[in-house]
């Protein structure tokens, strides 16, 4: 058994995966015309044959209140793993990425969450070497 | 006793609340996510979320914070005021220096 695809629910596909890859760094994987939309995935330049995210249309009635709710709470629907994170901090927020937690030291690891214009909070983590800092 | 001081003093009359309120102390506006957050890595207090979200109900009742939104996402805010009653109810004698122990 395998991951290979995580599915994250976006307000415009376009929008998402001009965020994605242009500001994100992620790559194109597959974009397949599917009716009025299409099935796009991305995957990270780092494991081009890795888990590929969907990119799938918040279309459902169900999708709204679902992310509504979580994101009144601050709770991120992706986490990504990153090397440097106030390297990225730096990086994206100069590139008008709005963070809702700025880098911040939890001990096992330095954790900031931004948002990602499609309807998401995107967790970014930067794991650390157990015991250094905490 | 002014109207509602009854609630900060209950509020305040909790571990986990205080915790809370240090942590807006350090760094103000924060989400129910990063509140347990910290909790959970900075002070092993692994509440659920609605645990949490039930002291924040209580010190906000109290007056102790306040929230505001950005965006979707609600912030929660360390307002002190209430705390300036309770010092100036007691204030400190002219030639007292406080005391620098916890």
């Amino acid at each position: 058994m395998r991951l290979n695809l995580i599915t994250l629910y976006v307000d415009d596909q376009r929008a998402a995966l001009a965020f994605y890859t242009e500001v994100l760094g992620f790559v194109l994987r597959h974009d397949l015309p599917l009716g009025e939309d299409s099935w796009l995935t991305v995957v990270s330049p780092e494991a081009p044959e890795g888990p590929e995210l969907l990119l799938e249309p918040a279309g459902h009635p169900a999708v709204g209140p679902y992310r509504d709710a979580l994101a009144e709470d601050g709770v991120p629907l992706l986490q990504l793993t990153v090397d440097d994170l106030p390297a990225e901090h730096e990086r994206l927020t100069g590139l008008g990425v709005v963070f809702t937690q700025p880098p911040t030291d939890l001990g096992t690891a330095l954790v900031a969450v931004l948002d990602d214009t499609c309807g998401n909070l995107v967790q970014l983590v930067q794991p650390r070497p157990q015991g250094v800092g905490a | 006793m002014l109207p509602g001081m009854a609630d900060v003093y209950r509020a305040l009359d909790d571990e986990t609340r205080r915790l809370v309120l240090d942590e807006l102390a350090v760094r103000d506006g924060q989400t129910l996510f990063e509140i347990c957050a910290t909790l959970a890595t900075r002070h092993q207090r692994s509440l659920t979320r609605q645990a949490v979200s039930q002291h924040l109900a209580v010190l906000e009742s109290a007056g102790l914070v306040v929230t505001e939104r950005r965006g979707r996402t609600k912030l929660h805010h360390f307002d002190r005021a209430p705390l300036a009653e309770i010092a100036g109810r007691w204030p400190l004698p002219e030639e007292t220096t406080p005391c620098a122990s916890t």
